[in-house]
């Protein structure tokens, strides 16, 4: 089972975003990096300068490399940079919105989580086209995954298994209308919150959170327990989101959990210290409200095999 | 964008507070035996309607007219039908509307999303349930003047004719479009 | 003229929208082969023949919602709706799964295929790859889109356009929003249902109504406010920044006033949500449509009723098409 650490879906600080890559290319044991702005355009012009270099450690290390395409499309400058992007030679491009397949033109790629394959048709047809790897959409349920992982051996099937699960994206953006300024005038405000703005209930319940144009969960992915179901289930790699916090020490709890130096229960106990404060969820995982938190029976997470 | 001379839908009349007081008196076995008649007849001729309920067929919903002293007791199957003073604890939902915008309900004049949105009607309980009866009443084009006046045998004709004049006076000849204008 | 395209939820609805002068209607089966999957809605598939028939005995058409995403190990169901859709007579199909069209294309090569808002092709690029790959004839434009961004689609773009000019208004991407699912295990992409009513829940207090969806509290309304759907994108939260409509207020889409506009943008059809709605919303709303293309065509000042009463919060917005949040 592999491991894939996704893009950094929060405005982070350029120097701050560098860094936490060229830490991730020295200690952390994932086989798969995801780089690049792929939540808002605006964004992209500060991390620009540090792609190559972040690349080339990653790649220096060892890693695979994706380059992430934005999810949503709209603009003509957002048409071209995906142009761009998806005619990029030495990686290949994660594919966010379909835009990009028509550059692309049959190339081998890789799919993100924000493309809607919902069964084994859909795979099938991107399993044609060029698709290598295919990160699965977070809200689907195991069966569905199990069918869809079967039906395109070839293609490497991965799941969104740590982080604040992406919810929607909009062409608005609601750190700039909370902050009562205009998107083409936004100021950037969103970099204030590095780990989102957590969004309550008129209850105050701990309910959604906000990164610009995109909406997250505010509870935290955690397939940690299902690791084992789901390598039965011909998944082959799991993806960890980037969130405010040692993401170092998270790839190592799943690799010595996957790996069977750690038990389950032992590795939940240090993600929950790892990044305390923030509830765990799977309940997509099992076909019921995403936030719900389902606990593991033990051996799933180690499945039969282990 | 937002008309400040457009009246907002269901505007209809309710019943004046003497006029609810002075019924309060009054038997409710006749009512009760009437309407039930209506319903009877409603389900023998529209059986496609209780098909549309689905699960929801059996569900009992209490409906009450804000402005009148009594309320429904109505399931679908079997068609049944009681009037009380009071609506019972243990039912599956609650629609309460004034009288003449549940009667406009019943016959597909106004759209229930827009009286939900000016709170005109309220909805408590089994919100799905609600939804399938008005999904399978809105496609039924009830007329209710035809399916009361049926009642009255030979002297259908004369009570249609009273009923819709009757209708007319309360809930309009169409619905929330024009009453809007 | 641009085509007015009419939503109808049950075929009493479709009767109703055709009276007011649709030009086409669009429906769906009653399941979760469409996205507005609701208690009591839809069409069986004898009534979607008679339908049919009825329509274009009517010279209207009919465009069939087969609009969620197939369910892994479930995608018979999805290709029994489209093989159903095209026996009954459908002019059109609306899809959103790229597997379905793939089959569509496969199976029904001479069935005319629309691109459902729901796979949100937002783009020249994106609504090309539909076009090549299944020969898809029309796209139905996701909402946030401005008007001059709509003109150069089409500029670009062989496909016909479709976008919506009324009702209920995705604030997210649609087709791309999982909301509705993390609070209640149902979303509009799989179960066709967003905000599914199984999971609302009205509680009268004393200060007026609270709304929740999944147990999370949606909204609370005053006694005399005016209310909107239970959907999450349109509820009242608070964050540390401040509280209230974070994403939107409950407004509905009213673009009554920029017809001109999109039809010199090269618009093929406007689009009036609302298949949930009962007869007399689709016959109000399609009749005040009707109604303001003749004033455009006749270059008439419209005479036309508000729509006021049947928005959400009784309340209306321009959307995307005047993005005066950018």
């Amino acid at each position: 089972m592999q491991l894939s650490l996704g893009p950094v879906l929060y405005n982070w600080a350029p120097e701050r975003w560098r860094d936490f890559y060229f830490r991730i290319a020295d200690e952390a044991p994932v086989d798969v990096v995801s780089v690049g702005e792929i939540v808002c355009s605006k964004r992209s012009p500060f991390f620009a300068d540090h792609i190559p270099a972040v690349v080339e450690r990653l790649q220096s290390a060892g890693k695979e490399v994706l380059l992430g395409s934005l999810i949503l499309v709209s603009l003509r400058r957002e048409r071209r940079q995906t142009e761009e992007l998806a005619s990029a030679e030495g990686a290949l491009v994660e594919v966010n919105d379909l835009t990009c397949l028509r550059t692309l033109a049959g190339r081998a790629h890789a799919i993100g989580p924000f493309v809607n394959i919902y069964n084994e048709a859909s795979a099938a047809f991107h399993d044609a086209h060029g698709a290598r790897r295919i990160c699965l959409p977070p809200e689907l349920p195991l069966a569905s995954i199990a069918a869809i992982a079967k039906a395109v051996p070839d293609v490497v099937t991965e799941v969104f298994a740590f982080g604040r699960v992406p919810l929607a994206i909009s062409a608005r953006c609601y750190h700039a209308r909370l902050h009562k300024l205009a998107k083409d005038n936004c100021r950037f405000v969103c970099e204030k919150d590095p780990d989102g703005l957590l969004l309550n209930t008129l209850e105050q319940q701990d309910f959604l959170t906000v990164n610009g144009v995109q909406t997250l969960s505010h509870s935290c992915a955690n397939l940690l327990g299902e690791a084992g179901l789901l390598r039965e289930s011909n998944v082959r790699s799991l993806r960890l989101s980037p969130q405010d916090c040692d993401m170092v020490e998270i790839a190592r709890i799943f690799r010595d959990v996957l790996d069977g130096r750690e038990d389950f229960d032992g590795g939940n106990r240090r993600l929950a210290a790892a990044y305390p404060g923030v509830p765990f969820s799977n309940g997509f995982l099992w076909a019921e409200p995403g936030h719900l938190y389902r606990q593991a029976r033990s051996g799933d997470a180690q499945g039969s095999a282990a | 964008m937002n008309d400040p001379s457009a009246a907002s839908p269901g505007q209809l009349p309710t019943i004046p507070p003497l006029v609810a007081i002075a019924m309060r008196p009054l038997p409710l076995l006749p009512l009760q035996f009437a309407l039930g008649g209506v319903l009877q007849r409603i389900h023998r001729r529209n059986p496609a309607m209780f098909d549309r309920l689905g699960d929801h067929a059996r569900a009992r919903f209490g409906i009450k007219p804000i402005d009148l002293p009594f309320a429904f007791v109505v399931e679908a199957r079997p068609p049944r039908l009681s009037v009380v003073r009071e609506l019972p604890k243990d039912l599956d939902a609650r629609i309460s509307a004034s009288l003449a915008n549940l009667l406009a309900l019943l016959e597909g004049r106004v759209d229930g999303d827009a009286l939900m949105f000016s709170r005109e009607l309220v909805v408590e309980g089994d919100v799905e349930a609600v939804l399938a009866l008005r999904n399978a009443i809105d496609d039924a084009q009830l007329d209710l003047a035809t399916e009361v006046s049926s009642l009255f045998g030979p002297l259908g004709a004369p009570a249609r004719r009273a009923l819709e004049a009757a209708r007319g006076r309360m809930i309009g000849s169409s619905g929330q479009g024009e009453s809007s204008r | 003229m641009m085509e007015l395209i009419c939503p109808a939820g049950t075929p009493a609805a479709l009767k109703s929208a055709i009276d007011a002068g649709a030009d086409a209607i669009y429906c769906g089966f009653a399941d979760e082969t469409n996205a507005r999957n609701f208690p009591g809605l839809n069409f069986s598939r004898d009534e979607m023949r008679k339908s049919i028939a009825l329509a274009h005995g009517r010279g209207a058409r009919v465009l069939v919602a087969i609009n969620t995403f197939p369910r892994a190990s479930a995608v018979d169901i999805w290709h029994r709706a489209v093989d159903d859709a095209v026996s009954a007579g459908a002019d059109a199909l609306i899809l959103a799964d790229i597997g379905l069209m793939d089959y569509t294309a496969r199976r029904h090569p001479n069935q005319r295929l629309h691109v459902s808002v729901q796979a949100a092709a937002a783009n020249p690029d994106a609504i090309a790859f539909y076009a090549e790959n299944f020969g898809a004839r029309r796209v139905v434009l996701p909402r946030v889109l401005s008007v001059p961004e709509i003109a150069e689609i089409t500029r670009e773009s062989a496909c016909e356009t479709e976008v919506f000019v009324f009702g209920g208004l995705c604030v997210m991407a649609e087709g791309r929003c999982s909301l509705s699912s993390y609070a209640t295990g149902k979303s509009p992409n799989m179960q066709g249902v967003c905000s599914p009513p199984s999971h609302v829940t009205y509680e009268q207090t004393a200060d007026g109504t609270k709304s929740s969806l999944g147990g999370f509290t949606i909204n609370r309304f005053a006694m005399s406010e005016p209310a909107g759907y239970p959907t999450l994108c349109k509820g009242r939260f608070s964050t540390a920044q401040g509280a209230g409509y974070i994403f939107e207020d409950p407004v509905s889409l009213d673009a009554t006033t920029l017809l001109r506009g999109l039809r010199d943008a090269g618009v093929t059809a406007l689009k009036i949500e609302g298949r949930q709605r009962g007869r007399a919303y689709v016959e109000s709303v399609v009749r005040h449509f009707r109604h303001a293309l003749a004033a455009l065509e006749s270059g008439s000042e419209a005479d036309i009723a508000s729509l006021k009463p049947f928005t959400e919060g009784q309340a209306s917005t321009l959307g995307a098409y005047r993005k005066n949040w950018r």
